[in-house]
This record gives structure tokens, sequence and C-alpha cells, in this order.
């Protein structure tokens, strides 16, 4: 049962977002900026992958799946790679250049000291460059920020494959805007 | 020196807000309404003090300078009172209420998932309501991205921690908006 008195038909963050929208605008509009709007050089697939990498290694159930699902959709994919990239990054088949800034980003999960100069050298030798850097810190930051808003207030989070399938395609669509998320789902969900 | 070229001599946040105006917006609104905003029942002080406080666990120099400031200047207390707070806020003289929500955002600090029922229960027990715990929650969390951003692109921050206290009454003023990053 969530620590405070949300309402009960919406999941995860999007129930804190209806609890309070005034701090939905801005977590909706950063989620916008680091994941979906267009990037100079990395994919809106890629970029999901950190999230969903981090949230993983925070063992935030709800944003592992919801981003999972998400980053399947951008990738045109299936979930088994994506699984794959959360069990053993160093393993599953992706490119040289998002293995390195995997491992920043997991550096950071642990806190931002942990990011070494030659963590940041490895990567850019793969061809990442400074802005990709700094959004995958930034990326893997604001998902420690977001999996703890989730758990720590113990917000419902459903177990339905579906479920987290549907609001994936759903979020490749209309992406993250306020807008975009605080009229979906419920009924999607109810059916479900 | 950063990990990054930031093309600018700005300190700590500033300089990666400067260098990268798109994300800059959404995570000032962010401090802005968590901190600063007036239409909430915590005080700007009591906000800032959690800030603070998240900011030290995660040993963020910058970050706990900045906001721990901020907290003596909306508290009218100095720095070595904000220390002492932030390495034992339950011998502090600050409101129960407080120390239970401090409690809180040391749990949000270590993982969601270490906040307790019963933690949660004794906030609402010296008086806290679902949205202060709520917002409490919601800066931990918040200050757990920030000073990871910080500290994770290795930006500099003046060691001197008169810098911060001398800053802090136009930061009170000004506000978290960009104009005061550029």
């Amino acid at each position: 049962m969530p620590h405070i008195e949300l309402p009960a038909e919406y999941p995860g963050i999007r129930s804190l977002f209806v609890f309070r929208p005034e701090t939905a605008a801005p977590l909706c509009n950063l989620a916008q900026v680091l994941l979906h709007d267009p990037h100079p050089t990395l994919s809106a697939g890629d970029r999901e992958l950190i999230a969903s990498y981090v949230s993983n290694l925070n063992t935030c159930n709800f944003c592992t799946r919801s981003h999972s699902a998400i980053a399947k959709h951008q990738l045109n994919s299936d979930l088994s790679l994506v699984k794959q990239v959360l069990a053993d990054p160093e393993s599953a088949p992706i490119s040289e250049k998002l293995r390195a800034l995997l491992r920043i980003a997991a550096s950071v999960q642990l806190g931002g000291k942990n990011v070494t100069a030659e963590e940041v050298e490895d990567a850019r030798k793969e061809g990442a460059t400074d802005i990709e850097i700094h959004d995958t810190v930034l990326i893997a930051a604001a998902f420690c920020m977001y999996n703890r808003y989730v758990d720590g207030l113990d917000t419902w989070q459903p177990d339905n494959e579906e479920f987290y399938d549907k609001m994936g395609a759903q979020r490749v669509r209309e992406g993250y805007k306020p807008s975009s998320i605080n009229v979906t789902l419920t009924k999607e969900l109810q059916t479900s | 020196m950063a990990h990054i070229e930031l093309n600018n001599e700005l300190p700590g946040i500033r300089g990666l807000m400067a260098y990268r105006p798109e994300t800059e917006a959404p995570l000032n609104a962010l401090a802005e309404l968590l901190l600063r905003s007036d239409d909430n029942s915590l005080s700007r002080g009591e906000r800032e003090l959690i800030a603070t406080y998240v900011s030290y666990l995660n040993d963020c120099f910058f970050c706990q300078n900045v906001h721990g400031a901020l907290a003596g200047h909306y508290l009218e207390c100095n720095v070595r009172q904000i220390d002492d707070i932030k390495e034992n806020f339950a011998a502090s003289p600050i409101s129960e209420k407080m120390k239970a929500l401090l409690s809180i955002a040391g749990s949000v600090q270590k993982g969601g998932k270490n906040v307790t029922p019963e933690q949660v229960a004794h906030a609402r027990a010296n008086g806290a309501t679902d949205t202060e715990i709520h917002d409490t929650v919601l800066i931990a969390a918040a200050f757990c991205m920030f000073n990871r951003y910080v500290d994770g692109l290795g930006t500099w921050a003046p060691a001197d921690r008169q810098f911060y206290v001398d800053r802090a009454p136009q930061r009170a003023l000004d506000g978290y908006q960009s104009s005061v990053y550029k």
C-alpha cells in the first residue's frame, strides 16, 4: 500500500503526477528532453536502454519494466534484447560506444564520484561526444531520482506484461509531455 | 577539471546548466517548485535543510554548501549550526516533525525501498501531511539526481565555504532560474 493517499486507479509515477501536478510538469519535461526529443547523435532507443539499465540497478520494478518496453518499441526490437542488456551489457549485442556509456551510467548509479577519467576516456575512444557523455550522466542521475520517487512512496506497480507493453508503445507515439501523460492509460489498465 | 569541455568557468551545476540549456529549464523549474515556491506548508528553510542533508549524505561539496548556506539564510543560523544538524539532526534543536522528515529523506538517499511505514507513521504523528511527506521524498530523490549530476561530470567547486554564505541572500532573492546561471 502506498505510504500516502494516492489515486488508486493510477500506477507508479503516474499516481504521483496526479497527486501533485505542480511537480509533474518539470519531471515530465525533463524526461521529454532527455529521452524523447530529437538528439544530435544518441537514439531514443539507446537513451531508453540507459534509463531501464539504471532503473534495474536501482531495483525499481515499475521504471525498469516501463522503460524496457519503451526501449523495445523505440528500437523496433524485442524484449529479449533489452533483457540481455540489463542482465549483462558486456556481452549484449550493442555498440561499443553504448557499452562504454552504460559503464558510466553504472558508476553514476553508485554515486557521482565513482565516474572515472578512464571511463570517460574509453567512451570517447569509442566515439562518444561530450553531449552524449553529459546526457548519459544526467539520464542515469535522473533515474536515481525517478526510481527513488516511485519506490520511496511505495506506489502501486502492476504485474502485467501487456500493460507495460501498451504503455511503451504509447510513450513512443506521444512522448512524455505533461499533456500526454495525464490523459492516458487508465482505461487500458482497467480492461487489461 | 570537468570530465567534458563545458566552455565556461562556472562552478558546480551552474557550469552544466550553461552548457545544456535544454535540460537546464526543467531542472530549474523543479528546484524552484520544490525548494522556493511559497505554495507549500514547509518553509523554504525546512526544504533547503532536507536538500542540504541529502547532499551531505551523498558527499556532494558544492550542493551541500549552496543549499546549506540558503538554509542558514532562511533559518537564521550559521554554517556551524547547519553542520551540527547534518551530522546529528536527532540531537539538534529542530522540530520533531523535521526530524521525522529528515529520517525519511535519509532512507530515500539509500534507496526508495528503505522508507518504512513506521517512519511515515512517525512523521504523521508529529503533524506531517501527505503533501509534506511527498515533497520530502521528492526533494531527497531530486538531490540524489542533482548530486550525481554535479559530481558525475567532475565539476569544480569553490573551496571557501564563505563564498556560498555570501551568495545566499542574493540567491534567495533571485530563485532558481536561468539568469543566475549565465
